[in-house]
């Protein structure tokens, strides 16, 4: 891996892997949105185009959760790729979110807050953007820094909440049972059933050992 | 999502083709069992036309294209997806085509397609369509009364109710078969007797002019304009006259979510969303505005006086 030579630019430094993920993670929001602006997205193109973008964020929110078990279990280390995972999730959380106000309810904010008081399912997809947000803006080593590495964690664990909040607004928004939001729920549920069992495993150090 | 975005463009591009294929099927039919006499055409017309009249109860509203109309519906016995219709419905074979009517009748029987349709005739019938997901549409239906079937079959004084029940054939139909069926089936509806014999009530057979696509309820739905789209039970095998208030699939889903009555409403809300709004298929692409859903779907003039009295939050 490691040479200095010309080649070298060739080969896919940690920095071009970020790039390529921060690149390739939106050209299905290209795609889309140019499907929707071009009549190619059916017959409802603002659903089809809100609920994508809900699904691609809540994909890539999947994806960053994988990382520590995958570094855990496989010994697979994607540790600092992690960040640009989590920022394309909320890029797609903020798509969606922004689609729903301006197109599907003509920015009608009355009508939007009576939804968010009233509908569980966008509650519950509120809840979770709104813990995203400061989770983005924390997405930086500036903030770590000034944070703290363990306060900056702390933080960092709400994601979990957001992601079971993204779950359950996708359960709450269908009609009978289609596979889709199930299978999301159950990858998600067993990704962060991992951290608990991970969690039992091995105690934090100081924590009472003889109850095992 | 992409991938599914990509499936509605290629289901797209598959419909005009679909079409295409059954129409081909349809002349195959009219060859082998003289499927244009069915419709009383004259010799040697495009067999998939129908001669139609037209009727007073049309809407002057700008028809949604064939295209939204063929391709983007619900129909679980083919799949949950709006756009599993026009894609998996290709092999539904609807000739021939039984429809057994009983139940509180004198004249109870299994009546082929073309008998049940032969006594009438076809009407055009440019209805809205308001389905419970807060979309519409303007669709020209062409149909006969269900009224006219009724009366044929000789009501007894006992029957209040009527009820609908679509065909169960999973080698036909993808979505009554596999790991994840969304509903049990045969899909049932139902209807009191006298939204059942109104006058806006039918039973259609073809749209824009030509016989049903299959992923429209080929060859014999029911539409009933005033209720929710899940109410106009596609390909109906079975009409029975009941006493008591027959069984209805959504409603036994999910009660609290679909009543027996699925009356188009804007006060009373789905639990999960708003039925205040809708919007119109094909209009204004991702600039499409919602629009305000009318009471009864705009045919209050109509129906209203069917449910005088009726607590409507309560019978929804």
């Amino acid at each position: 891996m490691s040479t200095q030579t010309p080649a070298s630019s060739l080969t896919l430094s940690p920095e071009w892997i970020k790039t390529g993920i921060y690149t390739l993670g939106m050209v299905p929001a290209a795609y889309v949105f140019y499907l929707a602006f071009t009549g190619l997205l059916g017959a409802e193109p603002i659903k089809a185009l809100e609920h994508s973008l809900g699904e691609w964020s809540l994909r890539f929110l999947i994806v960053g959760l994988a990382v520590t078990p995958l570094r855990k279990m496989a010994g697979i280390n994607l540790i600092r790729y992690r960040r640009a995972l989590g920022l394309v999730a909320f890029a797609y959380a903020l798509l969606h979110v922004t689609v729903y106000i301006w197109f599907d309810m003509d920015l009608n904010l009355a009508a939007i807050w009576k939804d968010i008081l009233k509908r569980p399912y966008i509650t519950v997809g509120m809840v979770s953007f709104a813990i995203l947000v400061p989770l983005a803006i924390t997405s930086n080593s500036a903030m770590i820094k000034r944070l703290g590495a363990a306060s900056w964690q702390m933080l960092h664990k709400w994601v979990y909440l957001a992601a079971a909040a993204a779950c359950l607004h996708y359960i709450l928004l269908v009609k009978r049972w289609p596979p889709e939001p199930l299978i999301y729920a159950a990858i998600t549920a067993a990704l962060l059933a991992w951290r608990v069992w991970d969690k039992w495993q091995k105690p934090p150090a100081g924590a009472r050992v003889r109850t095992r | 999502m992409l991938i599914r975005a990509k499936s509605d463009i290629v289901s797209s591009e598959i419909t005009p083709r679909g079409i295409y294929l059954r129409r081909r099927e349809f002349i195959a039919g009219a060859v082998g069992i003289g499927a244009a006499g069915l419709f009383g055409l004259p010799h040697g017309a495009e067999a998939a036309k129908l001669e139609t009249l037209k009727s007073p109860f049309s809407t002057d509203e700008k028809p949604t294209s064939l295209k939204d109309v063929t391709s983007y519906n619900n129909f679980y016995e083919f799949g949950t997806d709006k756009s599993d219709p026009a894609a998996k419905a290709g092999s539904l074979k609807t000739t021939p085509w039984t429809v057994k009517v009983g139940g509180l009748v004198n004249k109870p029987a299994d009546i082929q397609l073309e008998d049940l349709l032969k006594p009438s005739q076809l009407e055009e019938r440019i209805y809205r369509m308001r389905c419970v997901e807060a979309w519409s549409m303007v669709i020209p239906w062409v149909g006969i009364p269900l009224a006219d079937v009724i009366k044929r079959a000789d009501p007894q004084g006992s029957a209040k109710f009527v009820a609908f029940e679509t065909l169960v054939r999973p080698s036909e139909m993808p979505g009554q078969k596999g790991l994840f069926q969304p509903l049990p089936w045969p899909y049932v509806e139902g209807l009191r007797m006298d939204e059942a014999m109104h006058p806006l009530t039918i039973l259609a057979v073809g749209l824009y002019g030509e016989t049903l696509p299959n992923q429209n309820g080929a060859p014999l739905r029911l539409v009933v304009p005033w209720k929710y789209g899940y109410k106009s039970i596609k390909s109906i095998v079975g009409i029975t006259l009941t006493e008591a208030q027959p069984k209805t699939t959504w409603n036994a889903a999910g009660p609290n979510e679909y009543g027996f009555y699925s009356n188009v409403n804007p006060k009373v809300d789905h639990p999960r969303w708003t039925q205040a709004t809708e919007r119109r298929i094909g209009e204004g692409g991702v600039f499409n505005k919602r629009r305000e859903t009318l009471m009864f779907n705009g045919y209050a003039d109509q129906v209203a006086s069917l449910y005088a009295g009726m607590d409507l939050k309560a019978n929804y």
